[in-house]
């Protein structure tokens, strides 16, 4: 059982991270607003309890990494850091703006707290099992947090990769995958099946856990169960792509469109009243 | 001038490049090595008998590897991440794009069995545009040495040097043309012979080829001036310009395609002051299967096509 207070708190923590995600893309007039809504609960998680980092400190040797291998979830990533205080939130508005530095995608040599840049899907694992491997090497006992979209994984190189940790016995190393069962065609099942996903991740030699990946308390208890793991662990977070805004649930066309004025007004009416609701 | 001279003594590159790998694993403890189950072929195994914990083979999936040298880069180590010169370029390019050039990672890429000398593999591994790949890439820096001397001079130096690099080796044993060690100076040509009818650059092991042209041509009483190119990007324009201005013909030699590589490089660091140029190099085909030296004289990459083109090139300039 963890404390109601900071179940509470990481919920309105991932209701503000959704609301500056709508905010950001909107401003810019393009962007992915589905699959950055899908992480919010998870980012939550993971930027304001679980992970060891220093805002003040971005290249700290001892932190906790995280690779956003489905980069197109930036402004979501961009949310947590900003509210983490690794650059004001004011810079959000400026999303893909020219001459300002959030980038469409994330680039860790213009944004303070990116680990790595992604962009190009099915390649963060890969930088993962890096990080996870220098750890050991310099006997540091930092975490690498690689957090995978569904699409993706019809990308061979994450099965490339895959194979490499648990050849590593990489213990240090937590995949997240954010299974909203969409992509940009269609229903991650019609265009390549990728079922039994969770039994293609145990044979190859992972420890995988379900959950619902909008539950915080799940959250919270897989990421510490894989913790104890001496295996890569897998951590298959069921999501709704767009949770969060009731009409970019499920939808397949906020994959990657801002909403309208309009939209944009009832997507922040919802979130407010969400936020109202969880304050009580 | 750099003194340089053809030597009867026959040196492998990757023997240089394993040579400075070790030199280097003792030195420093962040050098990581990471092979594509080529490591007996690339000589990197010899790296990971000695550091074994310092040593990746990622089986048969290059993009993998790439990513993984890019983790461990960002975490601080000097990853070299090897293959031959078709896998290590191509069959990863978005990998190196997005995951190393773009994020300006310290990831020393060094391929060998570049070019149309590997011989009986045939087509699919005679890899003839990589230089041209890794030059349209941003934050890379492109090195292809002439000797196995030149290769333990270009390591040391890379690894001491942030961000990315390709170097590209071929298979073939090569002449040693540097007897002496020299540091090696990044995007810097070397001056071999100092004539002014007629401009040779070379890069790789061609330059071997470069300097057997310069004997033949002085038989004719024609004194080439032979600039060895290591350093393809970025491409020391000041030693091209010089060289046009001083001797108003150019011709590049290069074991790579015409398209994208030595000559494309040279062509473009003078396009402001032109003069006559020709590029010898593959041109624009796919290799074949074949003994090694015959395909080099097959497809014009021999002293005698280098010596022969400058003869016409002076014969033109003279009508």
């Amino acid at each position: 059982m963890h404390d109601k207070e900071l179940i509470k708190e990481l919920q309105r923590k991932a209701l503000l991270i959704r609301k500056y995600v709508i905010d950001s893309v909107y401003r810019a007039g393009s962007g992915h607003p589905g699959g950055s809504l899908s992480i919010a609960d998870i980012l939550s998680c993971l930027y304001f309890h679980e992970m060891r980092h220093d805002p003040k400190n971005p290249r700290w040797p001892d932190r906790d990494r995280l690779v956003l291998s489905k980069g197109h979830a930036a402004p979501a990533l961009y949310a947590a850091l900003a509210m983490s205080g690794y650059f004001p939130v004011e810079e959000l508005k400026n999303l893909r703006k020219t001459g300002h530095f959030l980038q469409g995608h994330p680039c860790m040599l213009k944004v303070p707290g990116v680990d790595m840049s992604t962009g190009s899907l099915g390649q963060g694992l890969s930088v993962g099992i890096g990080m996870a491997i220098a750890g050991k090497l310099d006997e540091k006992d930092y975490r690498v947090f690689v957090i995978l979209g569904d699409g993706e994984m019809d990308e061979g190189q994450v099965w490339e990769a895959a194979a490499s940790a648990s050849h590593h016995s990489l213990d240090n190393l937590i995949a997240i995958l954010d299974r909203n069962g969409l992509q940009i065609d269609g229903h991650t099942e019609e265009i390549l099946n990728l079922e039994p996903m969770q039994w293609r991740w145990r044979a190859f030699g992972w420890d995988v856990i379900e959950i619902d990946g909008h539950n915080i308390e799940e959250i919270l208890d897989a990421l510490h169960e894989a913790d104890k793991n001496d295996k890569p662990t897998l951590i298959m977070a069921y999501t709704i792509k767009g949770k969060g805004v009731s009409f970019m649930e499920g939808s397949l066309s906020f994959h990657g469109k801002p909403p309208s004025d309009e939209q944009y007004l009832k997507a922040m009416s919802e979130l407010n009243q969400a936020e109202e609701e969880l304050n009580g | 001038m750099v003194s340089a001279k053809i030597t009867d003594k026959m040196r492998n590159l990757r023997d240089g490049y394993s040579s400075a790998l070790i030199k280097l694993g003792y030195e420093n403890e962040n050098i990581v090595v990471l092979d594509a189950d080529l490591a007996l072929s690339t000589k990197t195994k010899r790296f990971g008998t000695i550091f074994p914990d310092r040593f990746f083979d990622c089986g048969i999936s290059e993009a993998n590897m790439m990513g993984m040298a890019a983790g461990l880069a960002t975490c601080g180590k000097i990853a070299f991440a090897s293959s031959f010169a078709v896998f290590a370029t191509g069959r990863c390019y978005d990998q190196i794009r997005q995951s190393i050039a773009y994020p300006q990672l310290n990831v020393k890429i060094v391929a060998t069995h570049a070019g149309i000398s590997v011989g009986g593999d045939g087509a699919s591994h005679q890899m003839l545009e990589d230089m041209a790949l890794m030059r349209a890439l941003p934050n890379m820096r492109v090195i292809a040495p002439a000797d196995a001397t030149e290769v333990e001079d270009v390591i040391p130096k890379i690894a001491s040097e942030p961000g990315p690099f390709y170097v590209r080796m071929g298979r073939a044993d090569a002449p040693v043309i540097f007897v002496r060690h020299n540091k090696f100076k990044i995007g810097k040509a070397k001056l071999l012979r100092r004539g002014s009818d007629v401009t040779i650059i070379s890069t790789g092991t061609m330059t071997a080829e470069a300097l057997k042209a310069y004997d033949l041509l002085k038989k004719e009483g024609i004194e080439a001036r032979v600039i060895h190119m290591p350093t393809v990007k970025p491409i020391d324009k000041k030693a091209v310009i010089k060289a046009a201005r001083e001797t108003g013909l150019i011709i590049t030699c290069e074991e790579h395609s015409v398209i994208g590589g030595l000559g494309g490089a040279v062509s473009r660091a003078m396009s402001e002051e032109p003069v006559p140029m020709r590029r010898i190099g593959v041109n624009d085909v796919f290799g074949e299967s074949g003994d090694a030296m015959e395909l080099v004289k097959k497809y014009g990459l021999s002293a005698d096509n280098i010596a022969k083109n400058a003869k016409d090139m002076l014969k033109k300039k003279k009508e």
